[in-house]
């Protein structure tokens, strides 16, 4: 499963992994504006940050191929974008296009690979963001991966009655992916009703209480201010050399 | 002296229509366990989540002396505490230690006396190791002792318990048995497991139809349903 790859990275210790999330969230937005609002020099600047990044995740203990690989999904997903750049005749900004949303993608990833994810949205609640927001996104997260056992116990269930017929045509497929799906919804549903009972039976009012807040030391302020002030001399740098 | 649960002529509707409790009478004194048998659909788990207020029937409910209405159920799922058939459901905290934090942190401790609690709880269910752990990463087993801590964490005067051994391999199974025997807390034990009910309870009810026509002996009850396995 794939977050749970990502959860096991997270809960290696390395100096990265003891860094509050925090820090690291707020050096996670310093990287992404700067790679957003970048306009020249993008070629030599996204050598350096990528260089910047293979550091940390070589810091962290994370095999970098997986990484790079795994930061790769966003492509397809831009690849509509910078395709419609490229074919009006403007190829640099469908390639700058490419590069700032792959750097973006591995700088989140180190994020999340340093950070399991339970304490990265008690770190963002602490910096004021909407706690029903991550609530949602706890959950989603804690389930994840009991619904897409579901689904794969339904594919196996459907093919064990119905194994591959030749000749099944996509229109077919769709029908029954679309059954299939709004059985899985029903199953959420049951299941979120089965979930808030055993909260409620244990006390929950509609708020959550965790178990533990981190303090923000002055070293994670130390980060903050040398990372965010790399990330930007690398910038100037880079934009200087090219003048 | 009076009695741990009394319940009267409770009756309840499912929002389609279907009748699932046809006015129960149940008593459970302190310190005393029962099996609550019968067949799948015969309203065993619909009555055991009204004991906890999740479900709102008609008739009369009391624990230890409580009324059931909205005023009383803070206090009263402090003293019921429920472990349901799927701890999927009930493991719902990224981590295990947070899960079982989870009931006394809405109680009002602190994240420090919760966090003592838990441990305690856990090591009580043998998975103080595993504090750390993400549930999804457990075995079923594992899964249903830390849900188990879970409750035990709340300190109940009352365990519920529904279909604890389902999905346990056999040695889960009698390692779970052992385990709930070795604890204080009055039960009502929600079971097609037979075993489970002779080992951890003196007394069985039977369902049928929503309502509850046999009670007596775990033995007799069993004898006159026919209803071991072998």
């Amino acid at each position: 499963m794939h977050h749970v790859v990502l959860d096991e990275w997270s809960r290696r210790s390395s100096a990265l992994h003891r860094f509050d999330p925090r820090a690291k969230f707020i050096v996670l937005v310093v990287f992404l504006v700067v790679v957003a609002t970048t306009q020249r020099a993008l070629a030599s600047l996204s050598a350096a940050l990528l260089l910047l990044l293979l550091a940390c995740f070589a810091i962290a203990q994370i095999p970098l191929a997986a990484a790079l690989r795994r930061a790769a999904l966003v492509l397809p997903f831009i690849a509509a974008f910078a395709a419609a750049c490229w074919f009006a005749g403007d190829p640099d900004r469908a390639l700058a296009l490419a590069l700032k949303s792959y750097l973006s993608a591995l700088a989140v990833l180190l994020l999340m690979a340093t950070t399991p994810l339970p304490q990265l949205l008690a770190g963002l609640e602490s910096l004021l963001l909407p706690r029903f927001l991550l609530t949602v996104a706890q959950f989603l997260y804690r389930y994840l991966f009991v619904i897409s056992e579901e689904a794969q116990h339904m594919r196996i269930a459907s093919l064990a009655r119905a194994p591959r017929r030749r000749g099944s045509g996509m229109r077919r497929g769709l029908k029954e992916a679309g059954g299939a799906l709004a059985v899985l919804f029903a199953r959420s549903h049951a299941r979120a009703e089965e979930i808030h009972r055993a909260m409620l039976a244990r006390g929950f009012a509609g708020h959550f209480q965790t178990l533990t807040r981190r303090r923000f030391t002055g070293l994670d302020a130390l980060v903050v201010a040398t990372a965010s002030l790399a990330v930007i001399l690398l910038r100037l740098g880079a934009e200087g050399l090219a003048k | 002296m009076t009695p741990a649960i009394e319940v009267r002529g409770l009756s309840y509707r499912y929002e389609d229509g279907f009748e699932a409790l046809r006015g129960v009478d149940f008593r459970l004194d302190h310190g005393e366990s029962i099996a609550l048998l019968g067949p799948n659909g015969s309203g065993k788990t619909t009555f055991v989540l009204h004991l906890n207020g999740l479900l709102n029937g008609a008739g009369s409910i009391e624990i230890g002396g409580l009324l059931m209405s909205r005023a009383n159920l803070a206090a009263i799922r402090r003293k019921v505490g429920i472990v349901f058939q799927d701890s999927e459901a009930q493991l719902f905290m990224p981590t295990v230690i947070e899960d079982v934090a989870f009931g006394p942190r809405h109680q009002g401790l602190s994240p420090a006396e919760a966090a003592d609690r838990a441990m305690h709880a856990l090591a009580t269910v043998g998975m103080a190791e595993s504090a750390e752990r993400a549930p999804y990463h457990l075995s079923a087993g594992e899964k249903k002792r830390v849900a188990i801590a879970g409750i035990l964490v709340m300190e109940p005067e009352i365990l519920i318990l529904d279909e604890p051994t389902t999905f346990l391999d056999p040695p889960a199974q009698r390692a779970l048995t052992a385990l709930l025997a070795g604890l204080p807390q009055a039960k009502i034990v929600v079971t097609h497991d037979v075993r489970l009910a002779r080992a951890l309870c003196s007394r069985a009810v039977f369902f049928q139809n929503g309502i509850i026509v046999a009670a007596g002996d775990v033995e007799q009850i069993v004898a006159r349903f026919d209803w071991d396995i072998a």
